[in-house]
């Protein structure tokens, strides 16, 4: 099966251009897998930190002094070593659809992000390393617990990138003419996430109280919320933002819900708790698990926001003008 | 460079950066021993001559440390992660029997001036038992041996998380050989942690002078030996915080201190 693939505007605002491209099933299948995978290794991280078992395996990047050899699996270090292994799996799998991408994909940007996705992936290892070798410092393991994020986006940019729809369909466009425009609004949506992602790392690794995150909450619910509502009353004819955008509006009320759950938990009720309880672990592991989902979701708005309204193209003609004119 | 030789390089290129990767691993057993080897040799300065004390004339202070008010339930512990820990199921964060409060770390806080004290040469031994340490409160002078023992039949990570010395994360199988550590510089009730086993927590305070004690179930408390003078005693508990005393000693006297802690506000 043959697409025309359209990119939008060029470098230069002056010209949409299409450039054949061939969908890849098996190709995609790989992308969604490893995407999968990507979620189920943040969840096995997050439930590192929520069973406070981040050295359990005080070594690194063996296990005990071997790289593949099964502990007994018992304690913290079910968690830990679980994680390494399954990490270990995601580096071969983005490994695999780097040189696939690399080797099958016309696209020359969507190589390069395929590349990208895989120095990603070996810094993450690598602050996971160091988080480890220095015992956790609260900077380290929230730049782990970010970049673990920053690569689940890129894994689900290229799944989105390779499937079906994206290669063959020729994309419904609607210029944007509201300021800010729709596009503005999903990238502020992707930096208050972003600080929200940081400030909640922070707090996790003792590195800082509480209140910042519960605050700038406010902030991600205000923008997250104007963004969903411009993008579904306003274009909700185009079904590829308006699913993202219902999904994303679902799960920051999920989120937000399962924050205060979170908060009650660890923070209120379970301060004098000897150790890690059930209903912390499970609410913790839940407000990351969907934190992340909430981050690609705005990702993948972005991107089809970008794809299917444009910024109003007229913008651009007085510019060039005014520039001809001056010149 | 055509295309084609251009994408093979960078594939070989992202295949060669993780063989990389999988050979660092295999040189880092060896990299963790040297390192841990490193550490046991913290104490290697020599200490200054010690200042004589005339024993003829050394003073007693004792006591007991109460909890005033109601005492808070331990916290339960869920030992089911570990079926080799066969501990008992309370945490040891405040223990209260009858109005005495145990595990209190007792020390002289000021009013030795600039006396110097030798570093004992025995080991004091912190043991792993039940998926718990014993005991749960320990003193210790800078630079003396603290000898770690694992008599569980799990493996556990001692893991001390100090704000002055150096930090340090090892595993210890079962009947392995003891770990021996020391700590250079004074820290109060340095935390202590097993992060396979989460419940599992102590503290060390490590002290410049020997006058120190940890109160007993009982809540008593008893430092010898101390030389006359005027003396800040300090009384700090994990939860609780700490609280000072003054008090002055004559030759051969023995005083009682007592002490009260109150439920620390919510």
């Amino acid at each position: 099966m043959r697409g025309l693939l359209f990119i939008p505007a060029d470098p230069r605002g002056n010209t949409l251009k299409a450039i054949l491209t061939t969908y890849n099933r098996a190709h995609h299948a790989f992308a969604v897998f490893t995407a999968c995978a990507t979620f189920v290794v943040i969840t096995a991280g997050a439930l590192v930190t929520s069973n406070d078992a981040g050295l359990s395996v005080p070594d690194w990047p063996t296990s005990f002094g071997y790289l593949v050899k099964v502990p007994r699996f018992v304690g913290g270090i079910r968690y830990e070593w679980s994680h390494r292994m399954v990490a270990g799996t995601l580096v071969t799998l983005t490994l695999a659809i780097a040189i696939w991408t690399l080797l099958a994909e016309r696209r020359r940007w969507l190589r390069w992000l395929a590349v990208g996705a895989f120095c990603t992936v070996i810094a993450q290892a690598i602050l996971g390393g160091l988080t480890v070798l220095f015992f956790q410092p609260p900077a380290v393991s929230t730049a782990h617990a970010t970049v673990a994020q920053t690569f689940f986006c890129i894994a689900v940019a290229i799944a989105l990138f390779t499937g079906r729809k994206w290669v063959e369909e020729q994309p419904r466009v609607e210029f944007d003419p509201r300021r800010p425009s729709l596009f503005t609004l999903t990238l502020l949506s992707i930096f208050v996430l972003y600080v929200q992602l940081i400030l909640g790392g922070m707090f996790r690794h003792h590195g800082m109280s509480w209140w910042p995150h519960v605050v700038n909450a406010v902030i991600v619910s205000f923008v997250l919320a104007w963004t969903a509502i411009r993008a579904l009353s306003v274009y909700s004819q185009i079904e590829a933002l308006r699913r993202p955008a219902i999904v994303m509006l679902s799960l920051l009320i999920t989120q937000l819900c399962l924050g205060f759950t979170a908060f009650l938990a660890r923070v209120a009720w379970g301060k004098d708790a000897a150790q890690p309880e059930l209903p912390m672990v499970v609410a913790t592991v839940s407000h990351v698990a969907v934190g992340a989902l909430l981050l690609a979701t705005t990702v993948v708005l972005a991107i089809q926001v970008w794809r299917h309204v444009p910024v109003a193209f007229e913008e651009r003609i007085p510019q060039v003008q005014g520039d001809a004119s001056a010149a | 460079m055509n295309k084609k030789t251009g994408l093979r390089m960078m594939a070989v290129s992202m295949v060669a950066l993780l063989a990389l990767l999988l050979l660092a691993a295999c040189n880092k057993k060896e990299n963790t021993e040297q390192s841990s080897n490193n550490m046991a040799e913290q104490q290697a300065a020599p200490a200054p001559a010690a200042t004589p004390i005339d024993p003829a004339t050394v003073a007693t202070v004792k006591g007991t440390v109460k909890f005033d008010g109601t005492a808070p339930k331990p916290s339960k512990i869920d030992m089911s992660q570990d079926p080799a820990c066969k501990g008992t199921n309370e945490a040891e964060n405040i223990i209260v029997a009858g109005g005495d409060l145990a595990n209190v770390f007792v020390y002289v806080k000021d009013g030795l001036g600039n006396r110097t004290f030798d570093v004992p040469k025995d080991a004091v031994v912190l043991d792993q038992s039940g998926c718990k340490y014993h005991p749960h409160v320990l003193g210790v002078m800078a630079g003396q041996t603290v000898q770690i023992k694992n008599d569980d039949m799990t493996t556990h990570n001692i893991h001390p998380t100090p704000k002055d010395n150096r930090e340090w994360n090892e595993s210890q199988p079962p009947s392995s050989p003891a770990i021996e550590k020391n700590f250079a510089r004074e820290e109060i009730m340095l935390p202590v942690k097993c992060n396979q086993h989460p419940w599992m927590k102590m503290y060390i305070s490590v002290v410049k002078n020997p006058f120190y004690a940890v109160t007993d179930e009982s809540g008593k408390y008893e430092i010898k030996g101390l030389p006359p003078g005027d003396y800040t005693i300090a009384f700090v508990q994990e939860k609780l915080g700490e609280q000072d005393q003054k008090v002055t000693v004559g030759p051969k006297e023995t005083k009682t201190v007592d002490q009260s802690f109150k439920a620390a506000a919510e």
